[in-house]
């Protein structure tokens, strides 16, 4: 991950206007594919109320509801393991290889594994990962993060995935077809899920009544990876836990229609028991989680089902790009997830936003996303996390409001500045400017003007 | 205290005071035609309904539509005469690598989104991969087992009755590569589904 702030990457992903142009444009027409998909169903409203409401009963229940989970976990023959941080998670997974004797893992998409660093983690100790969803493996391949938790290669164009797909699978140099290049990764991959002995997913939904896990994926690569592999690892926030499996029907219906339009992933795939002779083991992790389900003011945060309508609807993130965002789930959520996990590295998320609640209203669990980013802000110059320069200004703002001759005086050496000198603010030095035009000085204040008028 | 005390302890101090579950989580959306409405949504996401009378008639449609592939297992009796491998002699999913096409039964279809529930009651356990790993796949369902939504697909299914089940909802996809729509991912390149009249 980069060492820049949202802002300066931001700046950076800006240089290429096409590009942003374009990135805006796709993410927007998958926002319009969503408000398409949702406004088929008549009782939306009703099943995003319904939705928000049981994953508050969980947030509510979460101790009782995942003892009841493990316990039936256990007695379905899955290996339930605890990790508390990112370490745990990622000692756990390379024991499970080390005691089958295997150095190579397929993974499908997981985003606790990217928050974990699980991939980098396991490649220091030798062990060969391979992601197998298409996009995921165009960003391996290209040693980058994903930048959108369900288009993780969104940032990319048709000719970066043929010129990587050439370097790494032998494509044709100049191919862009998707088609062509698609076929290509289908091929590799059918190779690296025949001879994986284990295979790893993340979790969409734990359920706490039967005991088993659903992974929703559309490629089919989840399922190819694991119905091949004699060990299943799955891995999952203690979040993803929900009372009943009849209440898979709301999160399902609500899922992939916020997600991309569709009516339901292709497939949505229940996991009970392993099947004959295979190894099925579950990581559930905390890593932040508990502490943020004591602060009563960011705890919705953990409601999310990582549909992304959020990161899709966003102004900022359209044209920023996820890998702005430096942290595992960009966009809105990640930006109200982020500063839990470490105040100071993610103090310029909450500042990555116009507040405009286009997220709160998409989400389909209604987090008031909006909200906890506004409210972040406020605690993290509380905490002392704000960036020099701009406590100083405060600082320097909030003396000159106090006092009535400082302020008459500032008023007017600025209106002058703004009217006789503009190149003194409008400049680079000047990071207000960077984002803004300054206003039009008016010609006298409003004392002045009270004082001349009074008569 | 281990990792899992400590956190089911940080959790329990953390949570906030009960709140209840919904009294109403589920919704009567309704269709006019099911088997319309199930056969224009598996065409939206790639796939293509049948409508046939019997099991002879779906051996017609697939004898004349896959008349040139070889490698064709089943799980379904009636249609053993279409298929030219004997499933009983893999016993391990590696060697479904080879197979061309899948022809499977489902227990029910949903017509708002046209998933269709398989589980071991219609592929033996060894076998969860074929639904994937085949090249094409053809799923048989009855129109009585055609139902409106998802609510309505849970109270009649239970998904703890098996090992593994899962809703199959068109072909695999990805839009991975530009949001360009490319059908045959990792999975299936086609799926038809037939609706059994009878």
């Amino acid at each position: 991950m980069s060492n820049l702030s949202h802002a300066e990457a931001a700046a950076v992903f800006n240089k290429d206007e096409a590009r942003v142009d374009w990135h805006d444009e796709t993410l927007w027409f998958v926002r319009s594919k969503r408000d398409r998909a949702a406004q088929s169903i008549p009782e939306w409203e009703g099943l995003r109320e319904a939705a928000s409401q049981i994953k508050n009963h969980v947030l509510s229940n979460m101790h009782d509801l995942l003892t009841q989970f493990e316990q039936k976990a256990i007695a379905n023959g899955i290996m339930v393991h605890w990790a508390a941080d990112a370490a745990e998670h990622n000692a756990i997974i390379r024991q499970i290889l080390a005691d089958n004797k295997v150095n190579q893992l397929v993974k499908s998409k997981s985003m606790l594994t990217e928050e974990c660093h699980l991939n980098e983690y396991l490649k220091e100790h030798g062990v060969d990962v391979i992601d197998s969803d298409l996009g995921e493996r165009i960003v391996q391949m290209r040693g980058e993060a994903p930048s959108h938790i369900v288009l993780p290669a969104i940032h990319l164009k048709r000719g970066d995935v043929g010129d990587t797909f050439h370097k790494h699978l032998g494509t044709d140099a100049g191919a862009t077809d998707p088609q062509y290049l698609t076929e290509a990764a289908r091929q590799h991959l059918r190779d690296t899920f025949l001879t994986r002995k284990v295979a790893l997913t993340g979790v969409n939904f734990a359920i706490a009544e039967t005991g088993g896990f659903v992974v929703c994926t559309n490629e089919g690569n989840a399922d190819m990876g694991v119905h091949l592999a004699d060990v299943h690892i799955a891995c999952m926030g203690f979040e993803k836990v929900i009372p009943r499996a009849e209440h898979l029907g709301v999160f399902l219906r609500l899922l992939a229609r916020s997600a991309t339009g569709q009516p339901i992933t292709t497939f949505s795939s229940h996991f009970h028991k392993p099947r004959k002779g295979q190894q099925m083991h579950l990581v559930i992790v905390d890593n932040g989680r508990s502490r943020q389900l004591g602060r009563a003011d960011f705890r919705n945060s953990l409601k999310c089902i990582r549909c992304a309508a959020c990161f899709n609807t966003c102004p900022v993130y359209r044209r920023s790009g996820g890998h702005s965002y430096h942290t595992a789930i960009a966009g809105p959520i990640g930006s109200i997830l982020a500063p839990n996990l470490d105040m100071r590295q993610n103090v310029d998320l909450p500042f990555a936003s116009t507040l405009c609640g286009s997220c709160s209203n998409v989400c389909p669990v209604k987090i008031d996303i909006h909200e906890q980013l506004y409210k972040w802000r406020q605690v993290l110059m509380q905490e002392g996390h704000g960036p020099t320069a701009k406590t100083l200004a405060m600082k320097t703002m909030a003396s000159v409001l106090e006092s009535p001759r400082l302020y008459r005086m500032a008023g007017k050496v600025g209106r002058g500045v703004l009217r006789f000198a503009p190149v003194v603010a409008e400049n680079g030095l000047n990071p207000w400017y960077t984002h803004r035009e300054m206003p039009e000085p008016p010609a006298e204040s409003f004392r002045d003007w009270y004082i001349n008028n009074k008569q | 205290m281990t990792s899992r005390d400590t956190i089911l302890a940080a959790i329990r101090a953390n949570q906030p005071d009960r709140l209840p579950l919904p009294e109403q989580f589920t919704f009567e959306t309704t269709y006019p035609d099911l088997a319309a409405q199930f056969a224009e949504v598996l065409a939206f996401v790639g796939g293509q309904a049948v409508n046939v009378p019997d099991y002879a008639a779906i051996a017609t449609y697939l004898r004349q539509t896959y008349a040139d592939v070889l490698s064709i297992g089943t799980t379904i009796p009636e249609l053993a005469d279409v298929a030219d491998l004997d499933l009983t002699l893999i016993t391990v999913p590696h060697d479904l690598v080879g197979l061309n096409l899948a022809i499977i039964g489902g227990q029910l279809g949903v017509a708002e989104n046209a998933a269709i529930w398989v589980d071991e009651q219609h592929i033996p356990s060894h076998f969860r991969a074929m639904p994937m790993i085949t090249q094409y796949l053809a799923i048989i369902i009855r129109e009585v087992d055609l139902v409106s939504n998802m609510h309505e697909a849970y109270r009649r299914i239970d998904v703890a009755a098996t090992g593994f089940g899962t809703f199959i909802s068109g072909p695999s996809k990805t839009a991975d590569i530009e949001q360009s729509l490319v059908i045959g991912a990792h999975g299936a390149r086609g799926l038809t589904v037939f609706i059994l009249k009878e």
